[in-house]
């Protein structure tokens, strides 16, 4: 059996099919020896997949295994598990594995968290109540579970480096400890200690310092250590250097490093090992933002790179280029652009280089129009199909919506229409459909703009394309379109109803309408002249997106019994509600215990948005460079300005001298080719170091800027949004604090001068308040004791509506030379009132202080409150935020910036839970019962009752929820339980508790998707801290 | 993470390929023969990374590749993998199979596929490297094949 199986092994690799075996390789897996069993397994995780309906019948087996006393079984089920185990299969086998974590053999330790690592990539939410275990993985005494764990943290640094900093130091130990040749020889490769380790530990090191400068100053040294020790002798040795590079490029800016940094570079490009020139380029690319005289000085490297024999490096070569490109080496960069597009087949390298091109010669001032639009012609050429659509969809818009001045616009169109017509004039069989496209539609929309030239004209020679068989039928239909655009004339009219008659009878429909619509056209001469108004294309339609016009259709289908429409993400979600699988054991007979921790999970949308939303929360982090357009060092800037100059004198001088030569002697030709190359290298590199580039994107002004239309919400000025949505936040908050009374407080301050508030209405200024006050409370206390009790005297000088709310303790934000902010949260009933108190803990007084706060997750009233003055000594000012959260998540996190006239803007962030969202919502049974029934997304999981001798479990689980979570109680009956609660904006989420044997099973409904997924994270944390 | 390990000669004949990602039968053919066809007409003195492709996960993957006498080894990774670091751990990997079977060659990849994947077991686990120092593989492999064999003696002789 076992030969055979290896032979299905091999069959399928060639490519028979062989599923006959695969059941049989399922029953060597169970059944057979250790020896049948390993290939058993080996020809399972080689046939079968995640979503494989045979895998069920292996689960059993894979936990019989898991539990075996033999290394290797346990070695060969930890390897199927971390291989095809899908997520709703993981809850069964989470013990087992999280208990391999503490096996006395390293080699099943470093398995397990590995297979934990899969678990959490496939299914994060699953495994967060183990992330201490990983800790734990990470101090094991064997460097190889070490290892291992450093996968989970790279992973997990990756998606929140905000969390994991107090790590920073254990990885530089490590890295240390490493470095330095601490590690058993064993660990040696080529003598070099752990290479592998090494760059993983560098890579973490470079998420971790990303801008943030105490977090970096930890790592200099380190990094130093390696770069030193990386003695250059083979390969390996490049590969730590190289991560080591990107590191400190990453993290912030040190200015010895990077001189270090960049001599490495250096040894990279000039390497005559390819592949280390091949990693130099890409690191200069890496680099060359941050940094552009580096480019400079490796350009001769870089122009020998250009005409290399390995087309990859051509390509890395240019996408260096491309980094570099300004506005006034634009044109030689496109150009040897399309010169390597020309002689490359990869249809993906085409692909990507297009999009390149397209986006330079959009993005720069070129020195001719003519030049943009013979650019794109060569696009269009040489892209052909492959191209991505919006290439050509892009341009078309740039030509119809124009520039800023009319001028250019019709010098532009017109050059457009002259080239397209000249190149109708040639053979236009190998030109792609896509361009062929292009071509009738500018001609159809801007061949009016050309005097002298007759629409009939244009009509004869688009016609001639139609001759051609090889065109597809959607360019048909854009040249038909396109002429019945130009049926203003009765003479081009009557030509091409000719054509249009012949496709009246087509069998595609898209065509045949086109053609019966300009039947229809000719006949009809009202129609026509009131559909093709003379030099009216720029006219902007108003659609009406939300297809308004058919909600009587619609109101009359569902009257006649037609059941409403789902959106297809929830006709999907109500399908897979059918098959969920029950891991839950039937009776008690099953031989595992699966009652540790049995979570019977399906799908978890929130999963799979949360970490997508981390991610996009990291790209935006990402934007933000750690060195900007002038870099970071004063002196840094006058070494730049220095070497700006040093091209162009460099360059210059050698260039007159080579011509002067020219004229006196016979040069050799390889002076001449030398000199050329001299020439390229000055004209590719123009403008580098005198411009001081950043980035590309933020390097030139750009010329294409689209006009601002206003149907077009995108395009709406940003700012403009942003105070529109002032006056209507604050108008919410004035209904607040009309009625705020200034609440007495015993902080009262003798020099108070009673500064008038000219804030905004949505400020209590303390110092009126206390000029209130001043008669009652008691008179000048030290300041040291008004010090201690500004803590807890801030709450009192909330507004007097909130005065009676619940509310969280005050935590301090931050604290700068001058101002202190510390916030308060107060659970109001429909919104989470988010208090953050300015205080002046300087002697002198601040003029204009703004708060500014933000997140992505939650709804905030977008606005800045301005204070004027904050005059003296402990002067407090309140600034109020109503939060409401829209969407659910476990968390949110606001970020808010302080900012006044005299220092330098303070930043904070403060992570919102769930919870804090959440209030109990009062309902009956009765009313909970149809609620229940009538809400689509639900959620169950199994949660472990931890104290056993509790009398009543399920109510001491309520109450914990009650206490937590702000639940309402709706009804106990007998081992069941149900709640309710609702989020601040309204929307309601149900609870269902029911204990069994020690467990307590939740189910939470919901109208929102994420609701139940999320709030069940809360539960589980309430019961497991109870 | 490694996505797939392909292992095919000079003609394109697969000799192991190992998915980490799932694909349908027909698609990791596909893989397979465009790779070949993308790696078979590089001279051998071009550098050994390519890059593009949209093959596997997009444009977030490169093959990493080495030839040896008849066979090409290949590594689709996706960016997260240091370059360099694969193209030693392919040394690594080959270096091994040459210590398990004195002298690899292509027929042994052919007759000992099974044994080829318990080594590739012990150096990737799931996408992940698990393991990359020589002895430490060679050992694992032997201690497994050892315990298999004592079961093999003890099961023939009942």
């Amino acid at each position: 059996m076992k030969e055979i199986m290896v032979r299905a092994i091999y069959c399928e690799m060639l490519g028979y099919e062989a599923s006959f075996s695969y059941i049989h390789a399922i029953k060597l897996a169970q059944q057979g020896s250790v020896l049948e069993k390993r290939v058993g397994y080996l020809a399972v995780s080689l046939f079968l997949h995640e979503s494989h309906d045979l895998l069920l019948l292996l689960v059993n087996t894979v936990l019989k295994d898991l539990q075996s006393t033999n290394l290797i079984e346990v070695c060969m089920a930890l390897t199927v598990v971390s291989q095809i185990f899908p997520k709703d299969m993981i809850p069964a086998v989470l013990p087992l594995v999280e208990d391999k974590l503490t096996h006395s053999k390293e080699i099943i330790r470093r398995k397990a968290v590995l297979a934990l690592y899969k678990f959490y990539l496939i299914a994060p939410n699953q495994v967060q109540h183990i992330h201490d275990k990983f800790r734990k993985a990470l101090c094991d005494k064997d460097p190889g579970v070490m290892t291992a764990s450093l996968h989970i943290y790279l992973k997990l640094i990756k998606e929140s480096p905000e969390s994991y900093k107090d790590l920073t130091d254990s990885f530089v130990t490590i890295l240390k400890q490493v470095v330095g040749g601490k590690l058993p020889v064993d660990f040696n490769y080529h003598s070099v200690p752990a290479p592998w380790l090494q760059m993983q530990l560098l890579r973490i090191l470079a998420l971790l310092g990303k801008e943030d400068q105490r977090t970096s100053e930890m790592m200099y040294e380190v990094l130093d250590e390696s770069l030193r020790r990386a003695e250059i002798n083979h390969n390996i040795t490049y590969a730590i250097l190289y991560e080591c590079l990107k590191t400190i490029y990453t993290i912030h800016p040190k200015s010895e490093l990077l001189e270090k940094a960049a001599k490495c570079i250096g040894k990279f490009v000039l390497s005559p090992k390819i592949n280390l020139k091949y990693l130099g380029l890409k690191a200069l690319t890496y680099v060359v933002q941050q940094d552009p005289n580096l480019a400079l000085q490796h350009q001769m490297t870089i122009i020998e790179c250009l005409d290399h024999s390995d087309p990859i490096i051509k390509r890395e070569t240019l996408e260096l280029l491309y980094r570099i490109t300004n506005g006034q080496n634009v044109s030689v960069i496109v150009e040897k652009m399309l010169d390597f597009l020309r002689l490359s087949k990869d249809e993906y390298t085409t692909i990507d280089l297009v999009g390149k091109v397209a986006e330079l010669a959009e993005k720069y001032p070129f020195p001719y129009n003519s030049w943009f639009i013979q650019t794109m012609n060569a696009i269009f050429s040489i892209g052909g199909d492959v191209m991505q659509p919006d290439i050509p969809n892009n341009f078309l818009r740039l030509l119809a919506e124009g520039f800023d001045s009319d001028e250019e616009d019709r010098q532009l169109r017109l050059l457009a229409v002259d080239s397209y017509l000249s190149l109708l004039e040639c053979d236009t069989s190998g030109l792609p459909q896509r361009f062929l496209q292009v071509i009738s539609w500018v001609l159809g929309e801007f061949s009016f703009l050309k005097e002298g030239l007759e629409p009939a004209d244009v009509v004869e020679r688009l016609g001639k394309l139609l001759d051609d068989d090889a065109i597809t039928t959607e360019t048909r239909c854009w040249v038909l379109a396109a002429m019945s655009k130009l049926c203003g004339s009765s003479d081009a009219l009557c030509k091409a109803e000719k054509v249009a008659h012949k496709y009246t009878s087509c069998l595609d429909t898209a065509l045949r309408q086109q053609a019966v619509e300009l039947e229809l056209l000719g006949r009809d001469v009202d129609l026509r002249t009131r559909v093709l108004p003379q030099h009216g294309f720029c006219v902007w339609l108003q659609v009406d997106s939300s297809l308004s016009f058919l909600d009587g259709f619609v109101s009359d289908a569902l009257a006649r019994g037609a059941a409403p429409y789902k959106p297809p993400h929830q006709r999907q979600e109500e399908l897979s509600q059918e098959k969920i699988l029950n891991f839950e054991p039937y009776g008690l007979s099953l031989p595992v215990s699966l009652s540790a921790c049995s979570l019977t999970d399906r799908q978890s949308p929130t999963a799979l948005s949360l970490s997508s939303s981390l991610s996009n929360l990291l790209k935006l982090e990402g934007v933000k460079r750690v060195w900007g357009k002038q870099g970071y060092l004063p002196e840094k800037q006058a070494t730049e300005e220095a070497l700006a100059q040093e091209p162009s004198s460099i360059f210059a001088p050698s260039h007159q001298q080579a011509c002067s030569e020219s004229q006196q002697t016979t040069f050799s030709t390889i002076v001449e080719q030398d000199q050329e190359k001299r020439q390229l290298a000055s004209s590719l590199f123009v403008g580098l170091g005198s411009q001081n580039l950043g980035k590309p994107e933020a390097s030139s002004s750009q010329r294409f800027r689209r006009k601002v239309r206003p149907e077009d919400p995108s395009d709406v000025n940003r700012s403009l949004a942003v105070s529109s949505s002032f006056s209507h936040s604050s108008s919410a908050l004035d209904v607040l604090l009309d009625n705020a009374i200034p609440d007495p407080t015993n902080l009262s301050d003798s020099t108070s001068e009673a500064v008038p508030a000219v804030g905004n209405t949505e400020v209590v200024e303390a110092s009126e308040v206390s000029s209130l006050s001043g008669g009652s409370g008691p008179l000048a206390q030290p300041s040291s004791q008004v010090e201690r009790g500004l803590e807890s005297d801030l709450p009192s000088r909330l507004p007097a509506t909130l005065v009676g709310l619940l509310r969280s303790d005050v935590e301090e934000l931050c604290s700068g030379e001058s101002l202190s902010l510390s916030a308060c949260k107060v659970f109001d009933a429909d919104a989470l009132v988010l208090a953050i108190f300015l205080s002046n803990i300087s002697d002198s007084s601040i003029q204009e202080v703004s708060c500014l706060i933000s997140s992505e997750q939650l709804k905030v009233p977008e606005m800045c409150s301005t204070f004027s003055v904050l005059s003296f000594y402990l002067n407090v000012v309140v600034s109020l935020y109503r939060l409401v959260m829209e969407a659910p998540g476990t968390q949110a996190i606001v970020r808010g910036s302080v900012s006044c006239a005299s220092q330098a803007t303070q930043s904070f962030s403060l992570t919102l839970s769930l919870v804090d969202f959440i209030r109990p919502l009062p309902l009956t049974t009765e009313e909970y019962g149809k609620m229940w029934l009538s809400f689509s997304h639900d959620v169950k999981q199994n949660l472990m009752l931890l104290k056993h001798e509790e009398e009543d479990q399920l109510e001491a689980a309520l109450t914990a929820l009650k206490e937590k979570l702000c639940l309402h109680i709706v009804d106990v009956i007998g081992a069941e339980g149900i709640m309710a609660c609702q989020l601040v904006s309204g929307r309601p989420c149900l609870l269902h508790c029911h204990t069994h044997g020690g467990m307590l099973a939740i189910w939470l409904r919901s109208p929102i998707a994420d609701l139940p997924d999320c709030l069940l994270y809360h539960c589980q944390k309430a019961i497991q801290e109870r | 993470m490694i996505k797939a390990i392909l292992i095919f000669n000079n003609h394109g004949k697969p000799r192991l390929i190992r998915f980490y990602q799932y694909f349908a039968e027909d698609m990791q053919q596909q893989i397979i023969r465009e790779t070949f066809h993308l790696v078979s007409k590089r001279d051998d003195n071009v550098c050994n990374f390519l890059e593009g492709g949209s093959l596997i996960g997009g444009s977030d993957y490169k093959l990493i590749y080495r030839h040896y006498a008849t066979l090409y080894f290949v590594f689709c990774v996706d960016s997260s993998e240091s370059e360099l670091g694969i193209l030693d751990l392919i040394q690594v990997f080959v270096e091994t199979l040459d210590k398990c079977f004195e002298n690899v060659c292509e027929l042994d990849l052919i007759f000992h596929m099974d044994k080829v994947h318990y080594i590739l077991q012990e150096v990737v686990m799931g996408g992940m490297v698990l393991e990359t120092n020589m002895n430490e593989i060679v050992a694992q492999v032997e201690l497994q094949n050892r315990m298999e064999k004592s079961e093999f003696v003890f099961i023939s002789r009942m």
